[in-house]
């Protein structure tokens, strides 16, 4: 008797992967079974012309990174110069391994990744400029395009990576990510994820990291665009004195579903964490934030922080914050905060005592809400201005 | 400049009547001091002139160069020339200082059809009138209000006042949590700008902030109507004797 399948199974046989329903715990909030659209074919290579073109619109974010292309999931060689320290192989690496429906992701992404590239950063390199790694979706009806990515940061090597999704879309399309990090002894990975999908982009993506001792790794996600959006963040802290700096912002437009899903694992004594989104919810929007912390017996003097704070525009919008602590060891200081808020009507009212349209103010004081989290980066002001101009374009076309 | 006739106003949310058939008259160049026993209405009444939407106003009106400002958003009262010096400056984490004054600087300018001013220009007055006031330039880089002291937010308040030239200035107790020294520079500050073409509303508690900003003419606020006017000594006189005498006197 497989009843629950009768519900949706055109998507999970399209795909030819079990998905989870909401009583799968880790999918509570986004029940892959009923949202996830049909997609039945992985989109083919578009021609150079149509690849060229559909990056129009995406200006660069730094003038100075290297960028590796695919388009609709398919790789193409653009000569650029990758910077001295880093090396790539264009291979498709090696598929993860799948633990459960909790990998639903990783499982699909298994099934339908065309190409991907295998990076390494060799031991004590500092890597002066950024390595790009753009995805642009042409986003025709029912297809799908996905990547894999494997990255090894060798020991006290400096690097930084902008993994983005480009597309103006507003057909049902899947796009998926896989990124395997490692990050070395006294290694440092700062990895910056801009999704702005079109508006009809499904969109999976899940980063699995491995820090050893000493190791750093400094995440940022900005969400502003897609319908439908799970990105995962799997951490390994497995190395004592090693640091997970985690920073988001999720742009929710009307009738998306945004979800960020975090487990930071705390394997080894002396390891610290800190987590902290902000969110906006317009229209009729739906956010996700979980946030798990999981500290092993061992792991003594874990110092985990999480923050998530959610400024909700309308009455038709939701988000739902979960953080949730499993702690083993007796010696650690965990701590989370979840707040969702509308706008303050005494800032709205002092700042409009001084001239300024109730408009503008709403605008100034929901960019002052985000701009933070990204002015708080440390990779560099061209990069943080470059995130402000998205955060920008997105309130400029979805708060009126 | 200011003509309020037969102010009626009350609390939105629990209907409380707070202001009575408030009337008063202020004259361009004129420094009018607003002083009154704790729940008279003081802060009220600045908030009514602003525009605050937690009250509401069942009578009379409030004439602005002529003009019925209660029928006007809080925007367009600031933009036409009325600016409240707030007792309790608002801190607003992430909006830098310096990026809000230029915000509401051009804002008004561009709603009196004036050429908003260049980043130069703009940088160039600020610096000018952040001097006068002993404000540290880098502080305006800070978020507004954030982790400002009491005497820097209200320095901050009137270096809004000179750099939106105002033709009224509501000053809600600006001198209260000052020391005497920032009472000093807050006071110079507000002299500096008295003028002809500009008129002042002080209100305040205290006499004390009336020694630095001498005032023309002193109205008693109570019960939520003025009950006396007078001149600066009026003041003085209030200070020796209390409140009592002058609301046995009006009862």
């Amino acid at each position: 008797m497989k009843v629950q399948n009768i519900q949706n199974n055109a998507a999970e046989d399209a795909l030819g992967v079990s998905l989870p329903t909401r009583r799968v715990e880790s999918f509570h909030y986004t029940d892959l079974r009923s949202q996830l659209g049909t997609f039945a074919s992985k989109a083919e290579r578009p021609s150079e012309e149509v690849a060229k073109k559909l990056g129009d619109g995406f200006p660069r974010l730094a003038s100075n990174a290297a960028v590796l292309h695919f388009y609709d999931g398919h790789a193409f060689e653009r000569g650029e110069k990758l910077p001295a320290g880093v090396s790539a192989n264009t291979d498709l690496p090696k598929a993860m391994e799948v633990d459960g429906l909790d990998d639903t992701i990783v499982a699909i992404n298994n099934k339908i990744s065309t190409d991907g590239v295998a990076i390494s950063v060799a031991k004590d390199a500092n890597v002066d400029r950024p390595v790009g790694l753009a995805h642009t979706f042409t986003g025709t009806s029912g297809t799908t395009a996905s990547t894999r990515y494997a990255i090894d940061a060798a020991s006290s090597s400096t690097s930084i990576f902008i993994e983005r999704f480009m597309g103006r879309s507003t057909d049902a399309h899947l796009s998926s990510s896989v990124v395997a990090m490692d990050i070395g002894e006294g290694a440092v990975l700062n990895y910056l994820i801009v999704q702005q999908s079109g508006l009809g982009a499904e969109h999976l993506g899940r980063i699995s990291v491995r820090l050893a001792e000493n190791a750093k790794l400094n995440l940022f996600i900005l969400n502003a665009g897609g319908k439908l959006v799970r990105q995962e963040v799997k951490v390994d802290v497995a190395g004592e004195g090693a640091h997970v700096e985690i920073k988001g912002v999720n742009l929710v437009g009307d009738n998306a579903h945004i979800d960020v899903t975090t487990v930071l694992d705390h394997n080894v004594p002396n390891t610290t964490a800190n987590e902290l989104f902000r969110n906006v919810v317009a229209g009729d929007g739906h956010g996700v934030f979980q946030g798990q912390i999981k500290v092993a017996q061992i792991a003594q003097k874990t110092d985990a922080q999480m923050a998530c704070n959610t400024l909700l525009l309308t009455d038709d919008g939701d988000f739902s914050a979960k953080p949730e602590l499993e702690i083993f060891a007796d010696d650690v200081l965990c701590a989370h905060g979840a707040t969702v808020t509308d706008i303050d009507d005494d800032h709205l009212f002092y700042m409009r005592a001084r001239g300024i349209k109730e408009k503008t103010a709403r605008g100034l004081l929901i960019k002052a809400f985000v701009d933070e989290v990204v002015e708080e980066l440390g990779v560099g002001e061209e990069i943080e201005e470059a995130f402000i101009g998205v955060i920008d374009n997105w309130l400029d076309t979805n708060v009126s | 400049m200011l003509e309020i006739k037969n102010l009626h106003v009350r609390i939105a949310e629990d209907e409380t009547e707070i202001i009575k058939g408030l009337d008063l008259t202020v004259a361009a160049g004129e420094v009018a001091a607003i002083m009154g026993p704790n729940g008279a209405g003081k802060s009220t009444l600045s908030y009514v002139l602003a525009g605050k939407e937690d009250y509401e106003v069942t009578e009379g009106e409030v004439l602005f160069n002529g003009e019925n400002i209660l029928d006007m958003e809080v925007d367009e009262r600031a933009a036409s020339g009325l600016f409240l010096a707030f007792q309790y400056p608002m801190e607003i984490p992430g909006v830098a200082t310096m990026n809000f004054l230029k915000a509401a600087m051009n804002a008004q300018r561009k709603a009196r059809n004036e050429a908003e001013y260049t980043t130069p220009e703009f940088i160039k007055k600020v610096k000018a009138a952040s001097s006068d006031l002993s404000i540290d330039f880098n502080m305006l880089k800070r978020a507004l209000n954030v982790g400002f002291s009491g005497g820097e937010k209200k320095r901050a308040e009137i270096l809004q006042m000179a750099l939106l030239e105002p033709t009224l200035c509501v000053l809600d107790e600006t001198d209260s949590g000052l020391d005497i020294d920032a009472l000093k520079v807050v006071s110079e500050g507000v002299n500096a700008l008295r003028d002809p073409a500009r008129a002042f509303l002080v209100i305040t508690h205290y006499q004390r902030l009336l020694d630095h900003i001498v005032p023309d003419t002193v109205h008693v606020l109570y019960n939520g109507r003025i009950i006396k006017t007078g001149d600066k000594t009026l003041a003085l006189h209030l200070e020796e004797n209390g409140y009592a005498d002058v609301i046995a006197s009006a009862a």
